[in-house]
């Protein structure tokens, strides 16, 4: 008791740069050695790549052909249908990050991304009007969102909910009539990130529940139901996605009555769902293994049926366990889409093709792959950087 | 009609494989009774109290519960779960629920009740097993004292006419046991149907009406807890007993 004073907590050292670089960097002399290789790989190779694309690429192929990198042929006087909905996204965003998220500065510099954006790149003023709204909206929905967030939880979650209808809608339009205002746009005119984005959230959205269903039909006491899924689950996963494509442009047009035409953005839709599900549904199924028996037990033993038992017991848990998986999967899907461009489709990568096989722009595949790489490598991070925050968030209480 | 057993058991056997887990157990029990069952590990009885409300079925014999025949007929099964609440050795609560959530998710569910009134009836159990402070916690958050307590609540939500112990204490902290005993001693003195697995011998002469020694699939001896302390007939009983006891 007398002593307890006396006793002080060790003395910690303050950190100052140089200190932590001798003792992380050149600690003894073969970690000298790697610092110095590392930073000369490093300049090299970082210094390289900077010079190319400051000096050497000529960017301006991006530039003339933004409009069909991003929408493809997509009619211009038609894009504001488009930018409507990105704009109910972005609102649902700022809601969403009102409610949800912890940090306000960095909701807020997302949030002002789209005015850098506009002032950053030579947009026309078309674009950046658009943007500088999308902007206002964004600051909008946040705003609305901080004011009420209890409030306001279940309508952004409806929002979400009815926003893959919104976006389907307003990018086919309503009505063939010319006359109307939204009018319908031919799926062979989507192109670009556009279409890339629409066959992901389409490929995800549907295949999610797909997915979820197959891992329980796999796990069903009913022998039709479980084998009909391992059937599906194997034979899915053991072809590439490629040759799913392949068939459902090339071989499904054979089995259908004459006549009978489906889109073929809407076949490869169908295709990548069908091919993600089964990937899915093996990745839920690890979650629900992980399940301890006794929950099962305990649900049961409270006279829950199997489906309540399914919903409010075990596919919670089970799926907040794969979400990093589920992600990776997401992420696979948005990657994947690329494929449709090898059966003819205009999207992302099938665009860059159709620039580069213009005679003026030859010669330019490494500004074209580079930029796409790019918006490629920003909307996956994305992803990945929204789902660590989810886990996070659903982390709370679940130890 | 109230001296009619509330559960009726007869010949009922159960094997896993090759392995014959009850040999053919028959025993009844009256309203208001608590029995606490006894024996070594391995010797039927958490398999026997699991069948009576169908976590394991039995292959052979007929257990009536509340005069509702186990079969299987799903309706059955289900009407036999909401008249019997169980608690797990390993408590079993749903860890991504908060205590509440864990209490009246089956009753809203299940017997339909409005949330309100599920959620008054959780409080008050909450109070009874002396633990309302904590019911916006999530399980995690507990001690295993309180982690039990809870399970019993939330079985207590569905206002079962019989309620199941499977080794309750056996998988706390010694200084926890006496909180869950003392909730279940409450519970036999209110009047409830209890059937209880367990080691507890304490809990066994305070409020048991009969004691079940369960040896190797079989009920060896049977009898008030004054007859199996004082004066056991079996040897196998005997022996448990002088193991069990000698501490």
């Amino acid at each position: 008791m007398a002593n307890s004073a006396t006793i002080l907590p060790p003395v910690t050292e303050r950190s100052n740069i140089l200190r932590w670089m001798r003792k992380n960097l050149f600690g003894s002399w073969y970690d000298s050695l790697f610092t110095i290789l590392g930073a000369w790989i490093v300049y090299w190779a970082v210094g390289g790549f900077l010079k190319w694309v400051l000096n050497v690429a000529e960017w301006d192929v991006i530039i003339v052909n933004a409009r069909l990198l991003f929408i493809g042929q997509y009619p211009i006087e038609q894009s504001g249908r488009l930018w409507v909905w990105l704009g109910f996204l972005v609102f649902l965003s700022g809601n969403s990050l009102a409610v949800w998220a912890r940090s306000s500065r960095f909701a807020f510099v997302l949030l002002l991304l789209p005015a850098f954006l506009a002032f950053l790149f030579p947009f026309g003023d078309e674009p950046r009007k658009w943007l500088m709204i999308l902007c206002l909206t964004g600051l909008a929905g946040w705003g609305i969102g901080r004011a009420r967030p209890e409030v306001l939880k279940r309508s952004v979650i409806a929002g979400w909910v009815i926003s893959l209808p919104i976006i389907v809608l307003l990018t086919y339009g309503l009505s063939e009539s010319e006359s109307s205002i939204v009018p319908v746009v031919r799926t062979n005119l989507w192109g670009g990130l556009l279409l890339t984005f629409l066959l992901t959230v389409v490929g995800i959205m549907f295949s999610f529940p797909l997915g979820v269903l197959l891992a329980l039909g796999r796990r069903s006491e009913l022998p039709i139901i479980r084998w009909f899924s391992i059937v599906y689950i194997e034979v899915v996963r053991g072809v590439p996605l490629i040759t799913i494509l392949f068939m459902a442009q090339l071989m499904l047009p054979l089995f259908l009555p004459t006549g009978w035409t489906v889109d073929r953005v809407i076949r490869a839709m169908v295709g990548i769902t069908l091919f993600s599900a089964a990937y899915l549904a093996e990745n839920v199924r690890g979650g629900l293994q992980a399940i301890p028996k006794g929950q099962f037990e305990a649900a049961e033993a409270l006279g829950l049926n199997g489906a309540q038992t399914m919903y409010f017991i075990i596919l919670p848990q089970a799926l907040r366990l794969v979400i990093p998986i589920l992600v990776g999967q997401f992420i696979a899907v948005f990657k994947d889409t690329s494929l449709v461009a090898i059966v003819g489709l205009l999207d992302l990568v099938g665009i860059a093709k159709t620039v580069l096989a213009q005679p003026e722009f030859l010669g330019l595949q490494r500004e074209v792959y580079v930029f796409i790489s790019l918006i490629f490598w920003v909307l996956s991070y994305g992803m990945s950087y929204l789902s660590q925050r989810l886990e996070e968030r659903l982390g709370v209480g679940a130890q | 009609m109230t001296d009619e057993p509330i559960i009726k058991v007869q010949d009922v056997h159960k094997w896993y494989g090759n392995f014959h887990a009850l040999k053919g157990i028959n025993m009844e029990v009256k309203r208001r009774e608590v029995i606490v069952i006894f024996g070594p590990s391995g010797s039927g009885k958490s398999t026997f109290i699991r069948t009576l409300n169908r976590l394991e079925e039995h292959q052979r014999g007929k257990i009536v519960v509340d005069g509702i025949e186990l079969s299987h007929d799903v309706r059955n099964i289900e009407q036999i779960r909401m008249e019997t609440g169980m608690v797990f050795q390993q408590f079993n609560l749903f860890p991504h629920l908060t205590v509440m959530q864990n209490i009246v998710l089956a009753p809203i569910q299940v017997r339909k009740w409005t949330k309100q009134k599920a959620e008054e009836v959780a409080m008050q159990l909450l109070e009874r097993v002396g633990i309302p402070e904590q019911a916006y916690k999530f399980p995690g958050q507990l001690s295993g004292g309180q982690q039990q307590r809870v399970a019993i609540a939330r079985s207590l939500a569905m206002q079962p006419k019989i309620m199941l112990f499977d080794e309750p204490t056996s998988a706390l902290d010694p200084e926890m046991i006496k909180e869950v005993l003392d909730v279940m001693v409450e519970l036999a003195k209110s009047g409830m149907t209890i059937l209880a697995v367990t080691h507890e011998m304490g809990f066994a002469r305070a409020v048991a009406d009969r004691m079940l020694f369960f040896d190797k699939g079989e009920i060896v001896e049977q009898g008030t807890p004054e007859q199996i302390f004082n004066n056991p007939k079996e040897d196998r009983t005997k022996l448990f007993l002088s193991q069990i006891l000698r501490h």
